[in-house]
């Protein structure tokens, strides 16, 4: 424990540096009631600084997709705040919610999730189609050309391989301009390579256009990436590390492993 | 997951109870039809043996072909007279024979309105026997009518008229109000009266003097003692007739010979109740197909499984169809059900109206049983064979991969060349029946149609392509992103929107063919009276009896008439076929009629000689001045000079001539019409007044020329009513279909609709992409249907037109924009449960659902 701190700090406690994108305040998420209660988060306080990539890592059940649910207003949350902006997410009804979806925040699911009967550019523009708003041409131009899918734009998603998808899917979530990105797992279904192509799309999104950035993921080479990583466990921040090395982020994770096994 | 799984299994049994509702309206069909018809046919039949129960032998006098012309405004004769019933009576066996006269007289009410419908307003003789009393009518109060002005009428016809014991009665048989003093009422279970009908009843010597000669009878009916061998007195009684005047049939004849009689007019309702029952259950096969072809890629992996672990081809093959033929049968039995509530209903219904079956038990026979189930079983499961096969093709290495991959689309190359086959050849059929002439090709053009519409139905995947996306183009503009997202969901699976668009397309095709054709008809009859008929008015009996011809006088002297032409007819058989001439006033025909000769004149005819059509002229070769020998229904021959030919006329139909030509002919010299022209056009009062000068007898239907319009599009309205009817059942079925459809459709996307909520679109805008979708494939489903009736209605009334020469084809576009819209509420109204569904999805589950 005293080796965490030293290199990063206890959660909470370092004031950001940077304006925040997002906020949760003592955010707790329950399932169920009684005897199959589950928390699920519990009493969580992290900031998603603006123009930076966060990731988010944890064990299985640690609660870390549920932060990110609760976070980008696809599932509600039980007490706490969750903010997005000076919105506070809470207060919002449903409309309200995928308002704020559409409008702010940009998804990459691990199953790339575009439509089959769209082209690429379709795919692409279409979180402005459904808000109605005309996408930036340059902007749009811009995007398409960081992920390289110049050529691809006619094609449907069943023509590109599963690395090209995802690319597309980055650059639906980037065309918008949102706030925030959330991405959950997004090399999960592809090969190393592929997988490196998306990330670096993600980190130089972060850079060159100041983007948001924050990514669920287990994969600690994805991790590295980061500008900070968040660790989770049992509903709970326990650590935080700060421009990390996917062996750092390694090393974290084993430390963790055994203190779960002799805990 | 286990969520998932159980809504998987909902699911199932929605989509299956859908399906399954298919084959339960074809089945209910089925059998409320078979049901119905052994129901009231037991019921009739029984009601008519219990009135021949005592009838051995029935005399029935028949036409004379050597009788004496009758005279002017003379009675029938009979050669059944009390010499022959008392020859009869002296038979061994015969029990007693009943002398019966029989004709038709019209009551009025208390309003000089006829009671009954008219074709049933009965009348006979009351026959007292030796205790006074007329055992076949019973009197229920008063006493048998004995004198010349004494009446007696059944107990619901008195109750009709409103009349009581003591009253005088108005009434009329083929003339003028007479008048006579209700004495008795009696009870009467015959079906003909009790349906709406009127019983009166005379002394026998006033019945003869209304209807026939003294001392004649209509029939005689023999009652046998018991023991007598009904064939033997048949036999003899037989001898005793005059050859050729007279007919005995047996009462088991009689009886077998009405059962026939009521078994043909059942048979038109069942046939309409049968076509629903076929189209429903056509219908039907594209859903339970579109159904099980949904059931079984949904269950691929699973299929895969049983192969991998040995289950042989065409064990999934029987596995699909025994669950085909289980959902088949559940169905039936259910519809079977709800068709034997259909029997009781339409009875009921029918019984409403005026139809006075006789009551009866209901009859469930086992032939209807096993037909309708058996109709119910085999239709789901040929349905379903195509999907079994689809089925048995999966390989079992699917079971094995990892990743759910979309099934590939098999081509549609050999469907579509067998497609446009059929189609090419169905056309060309058409096309060819579009240039036949006469209408006996009604077979060919049904083939030709049934080619058509089955061709098309094939072809419905490559044509939806175009035809959705022309659809889309008006979503897209109206619906943005949604709309869009609606068309690429309605072409992603040709063949299944295809199949569920056919639903909709055949019912629509059944019906705009007719509406086309019907509306078209009736625009050309208007023309036709219209430039046939000049005469303002037109009057006719209620019954057939006729008009006495010594009225036409009598209309002729009402102020305000300026020309009244009579029209009587015979048949007549020529070289080459029958014919029916008309007899007329030639001094005053064309004052009622537009007529235009071809060739000769009316003075021509006026000389001496007949008129002819130019249609009748054409069919026979026939031209003026030409002598024809003509063979009339009297069975004279004759020679006629042809005097004129003029273009065909409705009001004077094959040919005309004077009536003094004709009523030679006449074995009743009774006018069918009066044809009026009055002055100005005419007036109600001129009606009154000519109703008064008729002796306001409630026989006479003095119709103008609107009413008369009106008449026949009644006719042509039921058809097109009957056909709504099928309409209101085809979108039924159809709705079904789509919702099925749709249900899969939202449920294979599950993961697409949780992304959609996910990046943004709102739960209406879900709600909205799932019901453009279904708009869009009802649309094209309707489009394609209203497409081909139309093409089929253009060849088939190009046939009907030749004979028919005002007859055009005219598209009733309000009416083909009326179905347009229903089959927009169609996909309205089928996208309500799906699109609910879809827009409650759980998003996260959604997202993350395989």
């Amino acid at each position: 424990m005293s080796h965490a701190a030293a290199v990063s700090g206890s959660p909470g406690s370092f004031a950001p540096t940077r304006a925040v994108a997002a906020r949760a305040t003592d955010l707790s998420k329950v399932y169920g009631q009684g005897e199959t209660r589950v928390v699920a988060l519990d009493s969580v306080s992290v900031e998603f600084g603006k123009a930076r990539f966060t990731a988010i890592m944890g064990p299985s059940g640690s609660g870390k997709s549920t932060l990110m649910h609760c976070m980008a207003g696809l599932d509600s949350i039980s007490t706490g705040s969750a903010r997005i902006g000076d919105v506070e997410l809470g207060s919002l009804n449903d409309k309200q919610l995928t308002r704020l979806r559409r409008d702010k925040i940009g998804f990459i699911f691990q199953a790339f999730n575009l439509l089959p009967t769209l082209s690429a550019l379709e795919n692409i523009t279409l979180p402005m189609d459904i808000a109605g708003r005309k996408p930036d041409k340059g902007w749009l131009n811009a995007v398409i050309e960081t992920v390289g899918l110049s050529g691809r734009l006619t094609h449907r998603p069943a023509q590109l391989s599963g690395g090209q998808q995802q690319r597309v899917a980055v650059a639906r979530a980037l065309a918008a301009q949102p706030e925030i990105i959330f991405a959950d797992e997004p090399t999960g279904n592809l090969d190393s390579r592929s997988g490196a192509e998306v990330l670096g799309f993600l980190r130089e999104s972060v850079r060159a256009m100041d983007q948001t950035v924050v990514m669920v993921t287990h994969d600690p080479v994805a991790a590295g990436y980061a500008d900070r990583v968040v660790f989770l466990a049992d509903g709970r921040i326990v650590e935080e590390l700060y421009e990390p090395t996917a062996d750092a982020v390694l090393d974290r994770m084993r430390l963790f492993e055994a203190k779960g096994r002799t805990s | 997951m286990l969520r998932t799984a159980l809504r998987n299994l909902l699911a199932h049994k929605a989509r299956l109870m859908m399906t399954a509702l298919a084959v339960l309206l074809g089945v209910a069909f089925v059998a409320g039809t078979l049901i119905f018809s052994d129901t009231v046919g037991e019921a009739v039949k029984n009601a008519s043996a219990k009135n021949l129960k005592d009838v051995a032998v029935s005399v029935q006098a028949t036409s004379a072909p050597d009788a004496p012309v009758p005279e002017r405004g003379d009675k029938r004769a009979t050669a059944l007279d009390d010499k022959l019933a008392d020859r009869i009576r002296a038979l061994p066996g015969v029990q007693a024979v009943r002398t019966d006269v029989t004709g038709s007289a019209t009551l009025a009410d208390t309003d000089n309105q006829p009671i009954g419908n008219g074709w049933q307003n009965l009348a006979t003789n009351y026959q007292p026997g030796k205790d006074g009393k007329d055992s076949r009518y019973p009197l229920v109060s008063g006493r048998g009518p004995a004198a010349d002005d004494e009446i007696a009428l059944a107990e619901t016809t008195a109750k009709a008229a409103g009349v009581g014991i003591g009253d005088t009665i108005r009434f009329a048989t083929d003339g003028p109000v007479l008048k006579k003093r209700l004495v008795g009422i009696v009870a009467s279970d015959d079906p003909q009266v009790t349906a709406g009908g009127s019983l009166a009843l005379f002394d026998t010597a006033t019945a003869q003097k209304l209807y026939l000669h003294p001392g004649q009878f209509d029939e005689l009916i023999v009652t046998a003692t018991p023991g007598t061998d009904q064939q033997a007195l048949t036999a003899k009684v037989r001898a005793l007739l005059p050859k050729k005047r007279a007919e005995a049939t047996s009462g088991s004849e009689l009886a077998a010979q009405q059962s026939k009689m009521i078994a043909e007019q059942n048979s038109a309702l069942n046939n309409t109740l049968l076509t629903f029952a076929g189209i429903a259950l056509f219908v039907g096969v594209f859903i339970i197909a579109n159904t099980f072809t949904m059931l079984i890629s949904q269950r691929s992996r699973e299929i895969a499984l049983l192969r991998a672990v040995g289950a042989s081809r065409r064990q999934v093959v029987r596995s699909v169809l025994a669950e085909a033929g289980l959902l088949g049968l559940i169905s039936s039995v259910v519809g079977f059900a709800l068709g034997t509530g259909i029997a009781v209903g339409l009875r009921a219904v029918l019984d409403a109206n005026g139809a006075g079956f006789p009551d009866g038990p209901l009859i469930i026979s086992p032939n209807a049983v096993l037909s309708a189930l058996g109709v119910g079983v085999v239709v789901t499961v040929l349905a379903a064979w195509l999907p079994s096969r689809k089925a048995a093709k999966i390989a079992p290495v699917e079971a094995l991969s990892s990743v759910e991959a979309p099934p590939a689309q098999r081509s549609l190359v050999v469907r579509n060349i067998i497609g446009s086959v059929i189609t090419g050849l169905g056309v060309a059929v058409m096309l060819w029946v579009s240039t036949l002439r006469s209408g006996d090709d009604v077979p060919i053009a049904m083939l030709g149609s049934m080619l058509t519409l089955i061709g098309v139905i094939i072809l419905a995947p490559l044509l939806s392509r175009p035809l959705v996306s022309l659809a889309g183009l008006v979503t897209i503009r109206l619906f943005g992103i949604g709309g869009k997202l609606a068309k690429e969901n309605a072409l992603r699976n040709p063949r299944r929107t295809a199949a569920t668009g056919s639903a909709l397309m055949i019912g629509l095709t059944l019906i705009t063919g007719m509406t086309v054709v019907g509306h078209s008809a009736q625009l050309g009859m208007d023309k036709m009276a219209a430039s046939g008929l000049t005469a303002d008015y037109q009057i006719k009996t209620s019954t057939f009896v006729g008009l006495d011809p010594r009225l036409s006088k009598k209309v002729a002297q009402v102020p305000g008439v300026e020309a009244v032409a009579p029209l009587r007819g015979t048949g007549f058989t020529t070289k080459g076929g029958f014919g029916y001439i008309r007899g007329t006033d030639l001094s005053q025909i064309d004052k009622v009629t537009h007529l235009t000769f071809r060739q000769g004149s009316l003075d021509a005819v006026r000389a001496g000689g007949i008129a002819v059509s130019q249609t009748v002229a054409k069919q026979h070769g026939w031209r003026a001045g030409d002598t024809v020998n003509v063979g009339f229904d009297d069975k004279k021959q004759t020679r006629l000079k042809v005097a004129a030919v003029y273009a065909d006329n409705e009001v004077l139909g094959e040919s005309f001539a004077d009536v003094s030509l004709v009523d030679p002919h006449l074995t009743q010299i009774k006018n069918e019409e009066l044809l009026v022209k009055a002055a100005g056009g005419g007036s109600p009062a001129l009606v009154k007044d000519i109703r008064r000068a008729l002796g306001d007898s409630p026989l006479l239907k003095i119709q103008n020329r609107d009413e008369l319009r009106k008449e026949t599009a009644g006719q042509i309205d039921t058809i097109v009513n009957m056909v709504y009817g099928l309409l209101a059942m085809a979108v039924i079925i159809a709705v079904v279909g789509v919702v099925n459809t749709l249900a899969m459709s939202v449920f294979e996307r599950t993961r697409e609709i949780g992304m959609l909520r996910a990046i943004g679109l709102a739960r209406s805008g879900i709600k909205q992409m799932v019901r453009l979708e279904s708009v869009v494939i009802s649309l094209f489903g309707a489009v394609l249907g209203m497409g081909v009736g139309i093409f089929l209605a253009w060849a088939g009334g190009k046939m009907v037109g030749s004979s028919f020469p005002t007859y055009e084809m005219v598209l009733p576009w309000g009416r083909l924009g009326l179905f347009l819209l229903i089959a927009l509420v169609v996909g309205v109204l089928a996208a309500l449960w799906p699109a609910r569904r879809a827009a409650r999805l759980n998003m996260l589950e959604a997202i993350g659902a395989q």
